[in-house]
């Protein structure tokens, strides 16, 4: 495989190193999540979202996450498109915290965070053009509250152009985002904390 | 032509999490049986799934959803060291809890209770959410598993050092992040795709 594994490369890890040999128990996992990746941003066939769809996606859902170095790697597909990277860098800055959202009416009402769902301003709609702001609003979603999601929600895609095989790309995309960037930062913060004998 | 997005009368969904059966209808339509091609088939890696809605629509894009679920058995199916599945499972609860999943939320309690067979404290997670009394350990899985499912990710140093005080080794705290960071991924995708549906009907 060409690419250098995306999860190893973000968190640091080192061939021989202590997370290495953690990561070489879960061999198949390991493979996977960068088949994943593979899959998601450099498909053998195009499928039904662009590849600049996807990085710009990516890159704003790695900024949502506040997670920087992600984020970068993902913009760095950007640099022929400086138009869309500053309109990404720009749309993330409201970033929130989640998750919150409404769960369905009943005895969980009482646990219900309401919050508006995400619009991207009238100045970069132009820019992005309908899919992509349909795809962004969409991902602000499913970032920060996936349990408002909805038939509109994914009528919304629908009507800005995108087909029901490139919404399920897009779903994928942007939850496997959610996945990858918590395995970094999961594994970062692993590598940052040794054992001392006290936890021992 | 737009295609329009699956909407069902209100009223029969479930809205307490539960460790009952419960089911799942989609949102968008799933790929019919009868049309899944070689290709399709690979990517459900499991013959047996070409039954599921769910699959039957993930399986729209089959490389990834092949990649996915070979990520999603290594994660929980290999016993290889590491963390025992009972905590696998309730790391995925404690996930499933948090974003608010219910239908992930059902099947992983009950995988987690009756992998560990303590089934009330898992079901006491499920009626009193994330911050219901646990012992440390467990303490220890959901509050990393919860800090981990939060946007931005709120784990930290204190979550990895508690998780070591509880007894896990570094092994076993990479499969709890790894657990709960792949139901981060799976709730995405039951919540936003379709929605949980009463075990008959619907």
């Amino acid at each position: 495989m060409s690419t250098p594994d995306v999860i190893d490369h973000l968190v640091g890890i080192a061939p021989g190193s202590p997370l290495d040999a953690i990561r070489a128990q879960r061999p198949e996992a390991r493979e996977n999540a960068q088949r994943s990746y593979l899959a998601l941003f450099e498909p053998e066939a195009p499928g039904e979202a662009s590849a600049l769809e996807r990085y710009a996606v990516a890159s704003y859902v790695a900024r949502l996450h506040r997670a920087p170095a992600v984020a970068a790697f993902y913009a760095a597909r950007l640099a022929d498109h400086a138009d869309i990277a500053d309109a990404v860098a720009a749309e993330a800055a409201h970033a929130t915290t989640g998750p919150y959202g409404r769960f369905p009416p009943g005895p969980l009402s009482a646990e219900d965070m309401p919050g508006a769902a995400y619009r991207v301003g009238s100045d970069h709609r132009p820019v992005f053009g309908a899919r992509l702001t349909a795809a962004i609003e969409h991902a602000d979603l499913l970032v920060f509250h996936p349990r408002d999601a909805s038939p509109q929600a994914l009528q919304d895609l629908l009507d800005a152009g995108w087909s029901t095989t490139g919404i399920v790309t897009l779903s994928q995309l942007v939850a496997f985002l959610a996945f990858q960037i918590r395995v970094i930062a999961g594994l970062k913060v692993l590598a940052a904390t040794p054992a001392t004998d006290a936890a021992r | 032509m737009i295609e329009a997005a699956i909407v069902y009368p209100r009223g029969d969904q479930p809205n307490a999490f539960t460790r009952d059966e419960i089911g799942w209808r989609p949102w968008l339509a799933p790929l019919p049986e009868e049309e899944l091609t070689d290709r399709h088939r690979a990517g459900l890696v499991e013959p047996a799934r070409a039954k599921s809605a769910y699959f039957r629509l993930l399986v729209r894009d089959p490389e990834v959803l092949e990649a996915r679920t070979r990520t999603d058995k290594d994660i929980f199916y290999n016993t290889r060291a590491g963390l025992p599945r009972a905590e696998r499972e309730l790391a995925a609860t404690a996930a499933s809890r948090s974003n608010g999943c219910i239908f992930c939320a059902s099947v992983h309690a009950r995988f987690a209770a009756h992998y560990s067979r303590r089934p009330e404290d898992v079901q006491r997670l499920l009626d009193e959410g994330v911050t219901a009394e646990l012992d440390a350990r467990w303490r220890a899985v959901v509050d990393a598993s919860v800090a981990l499912t939060a946007t931005p990710i709120a784990f930290g140093p204190e979550h990895v050092e508690r998780l070591r005080t509880a007894g896990l080794d570094d092994a076993a705290i990479a499969d709890v992040v790894n657990g709960a960071a792949f139901f981060n991924w799976a709730n995405r995708l039951m919540l936003s795709l379709g929605e949980p549906k009463p075990p008959h009907g619907g």
